[in-house]
């Protein structure tokens, strides 16, 4: 690409279409061009197309079989998959596939929640931070810096030793620092963006404060908050799962992935599956999310952009 | 830049001291006590231990003598083993670990700076995809899901490697190797990024410019300016390996730290989480403060004001 030898080369067809694609870009929205961007990355597509099936199975997965997540058959233990148990049966005699597909509401639902208010505290303090400037936005990110510099995953554990198991208390524990990140992006996109001509065109104008920074400031930072999103809920899924692991997740008879594979760890040499299908859509799960993350960095953020 | 660094360091002792106060209160603010149990303890026995542990005292005289502890590195007794104390547990348990996060973190970077480079080299060629395909798939794996795997398919069904405890070499391969999955796999990305940007440098072309052998370009000048970014990575690299220490050492049933620290955590042995939760956050918190004096040193371009965010 930066080879010279290469400019005196005749166009090949991929050269050619890069061309004509830039040529509609150039006429295309900030959202148009993206989507173009993230329409040609074929991982990315597979990643979302995966997700939709991921949620659709999280829906309507439990109810293809005629059991329940909690009911035991104790003459039923430990069966392999069969054409009876997609994916086999727990130690109680309980039905993998209806439980793994639980598990996916668990982990789906704590992994959006605990972004969506990652998003919303950490929107409403980076903002403020950088609207506010001075001495108050310093102290505001001093505060930011202590709480960042306190190990993510150790303050989770920790609250949750003492604030007890459940999906309530996982989504408090992750979301209590876990806004840092949000804040510390949004803060640094509004100082950019506050030096750009139409900020002072608007201010001039004698817009207010709060119409610059909801109609001007935060529509513009949607392409890093998306992308921060979408990387922050792989990333509470796997905090769910891991707490889960260690005993500190959701409590019996709710299954969740985590507590799934912690439960088919100590079976692992006779019965594998009892652990390898919790274990695989842990993975899967947030493969497709960080698939669709990179997707939109590589689409939508303006640094990458030549 | 000692401005800088007294900044960054009284950062590090405000950010631990938070720590300290916030796992103290706490770990206090639980209804009941340590000795709560199902089993009755007659009310003078209560007494003697309350005494024996200064839990008689008022809140502020234990939070000032805990205090004082950690300033003299004296972290306290442990509740549910009698006559062990937090450090003694942290002295046994912590040789373990380090030597374990040692072998992952070596192996890490050896392996991700190749494998990054090795892609910025066949920049956009199946090499390259075929890297970052594994990159992504071990920034995705958790590392506990990795060492069950591991585990299953080289120890007990290939039979390759011993399946658990501690001891020789070949009992910490497949551990160090689940640890060292992510951060790999992050500095491989990190490290192609890199080297694509500074293929772009006018430096570079104006080294090609000169008819220098790509051989020496990419020594010389390519990984130098490269590999500067890689070392923010040491921040996050220790978390994780740490972190991704609690649930390997359980699955390999290794004797280290994390092991000691999820065994506190389903005993609920206050003081050990407690103690334990402030060295993982001091040895976290001086990593990332050994990196940003690191940087100054080597990287001369750096603005001090603006220190290099890691983040994890």
């Amino acid at each position: 690409m930066t080879d010279p030898s290469s400019c005196f080369e005749p166009l090949t067809d991929s050269d050619r279409s890069l061309e004509s694609h830039n040529e509609t870009l150039s006429y295309a929205s900030f959202w148009q061009e993206g989507w173009i961007r993230f329409r040609s990355n074929k991982l990315a597509l597979i990643g979302s197309m995966l997700l939709v099936l991921l949620f659709l199975m999280a829906i309507f997965g439990p109810l293809l079989t005629p059991y329940t997540y909690y009911e035991t058959h104790l003459n039923l233990k430990n069966l392999p998959p069969s054409s009876k148990f997609w994916f086999g049966t727990d130690e109680l005699g309980r039905d993998l596939f209806t439980r793994v597909w639980w598990g996916a509401r668990i982990s789906l639902f704590v992994g959006i929640m605990a972004s969506l208010i990652d998003l919303a505290i950490g929107v409403f303090y980076g903002s403020i931070a950088a609207i506010l400037g001075g001495k108050k936005e310093e102290l505001m990110m001093r505060i930011a810096d202590i709480l960042y510099s306190i190990p993510y995953l150790l303050v989770v554990i920790l609250l949750m030793v003492i604030i007890g198991s459940g999906i309530t208390t996982i989504i408090i524990a992750l979301t209590i620092t876990g806004w840092i990140g949000m804040a510390r992006i949004v803060r640094s996109q509004i100082l950019q963006l506050k030096q750009m001509d139409f900020i002072k065109a608007a201010t001039a104008m004698g817009a207010s404060r709060r119409r610059i920074l909801m109609k001007h400031l935060i529509p513009n930072c949607m392409g890093p908050i998306i992308i921060t999103v979408t990387l922050t809920i792989p990333s509470a899924i796997f905090a769910e799962a891991f707490l889960s692991f260690l005993g500190l997740g959701v409590q019996a008879p709710i299954a969740s992935w985590g507590t799934m594979a912690n439960d088919g760890l100590s079976a692992l040499r006779y019965y594998p599956w009892r652990l390898f299908f919790p274990a695989g859509f842990i993975s899967i799960t947030m493969l497709c999310f960080n698939l669709v993350g990179d997707g939109l960095r590589d689409a939508f953020d303006p640094r990458l952009r030549s | 830049m000692i401005g800088f660094l007294i900044k960054k360091f009284t950062l590090l002792i405000v950010s631990l001291f938070v720590v300290a106060s916030f796992t103290f209160f706490l770990m206090h603010a639980i209804p009941g006590d340590p000795f709560t149990q199902d089993k009755a303890i007659p009310e003078e026995i209560l007494q003697a231990m309350y005494k024996h542990y200064g839990l008689d005292q008022p809140l502020y005289v234990q939070y000032i003598d805990y205090i004082k502890g950690l300033l003299t590195f004296d972290l306290g007794p442990s509740f549910k083993y009698q006559g062990r104390t937090v450090n003694e547990i942290i002295a046994e348990g912590f040789p373990v670990s380090l030597c374990l996060g040692m072998e992952a973190l070596v192996f890490s970077v050896v392996a991700g700076i190749t494998l990054g480079s090795l892609a910025s080299f066949k920049y956009l060629r199946w090499q390259d995809h075929a890297t970052m395909a594994i990159a992504v798939l071990g920034i995705s794996i958790p590392s506990f899901i990795l060492a069950t795997f591991l585990q299953y398919l080289f120890a007990m069904k290939l039979d390759l490697f011993p399946v658990a405890r501690w001891g020789s070499f070949s009992q910490t391969i497949l551990p160090a190797l689940s640890l060292a999955a992510l951060p790999t796999a992050f500095i491989a990305r990190l490290t192609r990024s890199n080297m694509i940007e500074v293929f772009q440098q006018d430096y570079v072309q104006t080294a090609k410019a000169k008819g220098l052998s790509s051989f020496h370009i990419v020594t010389r000048h390519v990984i130098r300016n490269a590999l500067l970014p890689v070392i923010t990575f040491l921040g996050p690299l220790t978390a994780a390996i740490l972190t991704g220490s609690f649930a390997v050492e359980k699955i390999f049933g290794i004797p280290g730290l994390g092991q000691w620290f999820v065994l506190s955590i389903t005993n609920r042995d206050y003081t050990v989480i407690m103690g334990t939760t402030i060295f993982y956050s001091a040895i976290l918190m001086l990593c990332v403060f050994i990196v940003d004096i690191l940087y100054c040193f080597i990287d001369p371009r750096i603005k001090l004001q603006e220190a290099p965010s890691s983040n994890d």
